[in-house]
């Protein structure tokens, strides 16, 4: 803000990171200019195929304590940008694998356990199928095409569009994601795959969660009778081809849910990596005039608020974040 | 401590390093269970272009030695194929061979293991081979070329522990100067410590460790335990008996009443 002028900063890498950073950055007075390849979401950036669940309280299963804390901001600060339905998500598990269901309660909390009749009150599809689920009825899901489209919309109303190239000597926001792994060497990927179908002959609501050892399965209503079917996590960077095995694995466990998955047509198969840190955890990092926002792992939608919140925070206040660490690059 | 194919372990704990909630949690986990071995298993398709490569850097870090395996294998073929790529991506001849048999209790099909385990004993591999107690097929197994067995404790991922005492007492009564390892089923960390004090010479367990609440704190116990098994093991323990045998010598008493 010296001399008056504006802070301008050029952010590379249009993804769920890149747009949250960019609309909370413009929110909060700085001027912004989006640099990607493409101009326009897509799916080039693996937020392209997230689930869209806001689910801190599930995720904290297997995730560090700043997932849930963190990701609580992602629900006010996603309402004020997107649609966004608070339905809840459902937890279940087939009646052999029903201990993975006590084990998910005893790591989790925010839930009130459910009965058969509890589940069919919430899913009447799902009646006389589980007669015990946990509900964490704060958690949220949206849409991410949807979401990402309308950032990317509400950006270019303001003036902001997507180009090739930055202006030169501005501070850079670097939000590529796995691409970043020039810069920072301890990012790896990790790969998932999903699918999308369509199966009018099941209506859900909200997210299920179909707990199993080995393969554990979530559905994500998007309206209209389509679903999509997430998601496998393998450590491999690679950002395409899925095996016969995941899409079997994945296929049978919807048919597990529901057999009436066995009739619904797939319309996409979606493969990407997604960038994470050895943690985990997301981070940002500073080094000369770039600041690296990266490592939201399979917490893109959940996280990229907070994260924006904290780069807003960081360059323009000065706040150093929760998430900053040395740079390892 | 017993050595396999010329080495020598710094733990009887073999730590497997799927499962955990990050490569960070497992990290810790590794140096407070004080392994001796890291198992690490290769998917074929992470292999193809070494995609999985950044992950097993990580393993590689952790400064034991490294124990691929063929897990989630169901042919003689494809373990063979993948342990030619295992040997490829971490450069070591040991790999713990597993051919799966059947899908829910994850059996292993005694007979494609033998096979395998010819064909990769042949072709310089030094196997370890997961077996089942029976002891003919340890024969077989030896036969082949095998140099250490690995019997299971119970089917892998169940944690029931030793689900046959007898078995795998007379496995080791019968194979004394066979180094053998405990693989699967161990949920526990007494399991683990059971298996050390019956004269095993190391432990394999993962998800023990990986799926606990707090896999760094079970990893401690684990490596604990372990050490206590052995302990007790080298410390020749005392026969059970049937009758009581009281401690304090009855003769010489004041009073008998």
């Amino acid at each position: 803000m010296l001399f008056g002028l504006t802070m301008q900063f050029s952010i590379i890498g249009a993804g769920v990171a890149g747009l949250c950073v960019a609309t909370e950055m413009m929110a909060r007075g700085a001027k912004v200019e989006l640099v990607d390849n493409a101009a326009t979401p897509g799916p080039h950036a693996c937020s392209w195929w997230a689930g869209g669940m806001l689910a801190p309280w599930c995720e904290r299963e297997s995730a560090e304590e700043p997932v849930l804390r963190l990701g609580q901001e992602s629900f006010g600060w996603w309402s004020s940008h997107v649609p966004v339905t608070r339905a809840g998500t459902l937890v279940i598990a087939l009646d052999r694998d029903k201990r993975e269901l006590d084990r998910f309660a005893r790591r989790t909390e925010g839930f009130q356990t459910l009965d058969g009749s509890g589940v069919e009150a919430l899913e009447p599809d799902l009646a006389g199928r589980f007669d015990r689920a946990l509900y964490f009825k704060d958690e949220a899901h949206l849409s991410p095409r949807d979401a990402l489209q309308r950032l990317s919309d509400q950006l270019a109303a303001k003036g902001v569009t997507v180009g090739n190239a930055g202006t030169p000597d501005v501070d850079v926001i670097d939000c590529r994601g796995l691409s970043a792994r020039d810069d920072l060497k301890d990012l790896r990927g990790v790969k998932g795959e999903m699918l999308i179908i369509r199966c009018p002959d099941v209506t859900l609501s909200r997210p299920v969660r179909l707990l199993h050892p080995r393969i554990p399965l979530y559905i994500v209503p998007r309206g209209d009778g389509v679903y999509m079917l997430g998601a496998t996590m393998i450590e491999s960077g690679e950002r395409s081809r899925i095996t016969a095995r995941s899409l079997l694995e994945m296929l049978s466990a919807a048919y597990a849910l529901h057999p009436a998955f066995a009739e619904a047509e797939v319309l996409e198969i979606g493969v990407d990596a997604r960038p994470a840190f050895p943690d985990n955890l997301p981070r940002i990092r500073r080094n000369g005039k770039t600041t690296w926002v990266n490592g939201l792992f399979r917490h893109g939608f959940l996280l990229a608020p907070a994260m924006a919140r904290m780069t807003a925070d960081f360059l323009l206040e000065g706040k150093k974040p929760e998430v900053m660490d040395e740079n390892h690059s | 401590m017993a050595s396999f194919y010329g080495t020598e372990l710094t733990s009887p704990l073999m730590l497997g390093t799927a499962l955990y909630p990050s490569p960070a949690i497992m990290a810790e986990a590794f140096k407070a269970s004080g392994a001796g071995v890291a198992t690490v298993s290769l998917r074929r398709e992470s292999g193809a272009d070494r995609a999985g490569q950044d992950f097993w850097s990580l393993v590689s870090d952790f400064g034991v030695p490294v124990l691929p395996n063929t897990a989630g294998c169901h042919t003689v073929k494809e373990a063979v194929t993948t342990a030619q790529m295992a040997r490829e991506v971490f450069g070591t001849p040991w790999i713990k061979l597993e051919v799966i048999g059947h899908t829910d209790t994850l059996q292993p099909d005694v007979f494609g293991l033998v096979e395998a385990a010819k064909i990769l004993t042949e072709d310089g591999f030094e196997v370890f081979p997961y077996t089942t107690e029976d002891l003919i097929v340890a024969e077989r197994l030896l036969h082949a070329g095998c140099k250490v067995l690995m019997p299971w404790g119970a089917p892998i991922g169940s944690g029931l522990g030793l689900n046959n005492l007898h078995g795998l007492r007379t496995m080791r009564a019968q194979f004394p100067d066979v180094p053998m390892v405990i693989d699967a089923g161990i949920g526990l960390p007494s399991h683990a410590a059971q298996a050390m004090e019956m004269g095993f010479d190391a432990v394999l367990l993962n998800t023990a460790v990986a799926k606990a609440g707090d896999p760094v704190a079970m990893a401690r116990a684990f490596g604990l335990a372990v050490e206590a098994g052995q302990a007790a093991y080298d410390a020749d323990p005392m026969e059970p008996r049937d009758m009581a045998s009281p401690s304090t010598p009855l003769i010489g008493k004041a009073f008998l009443e």
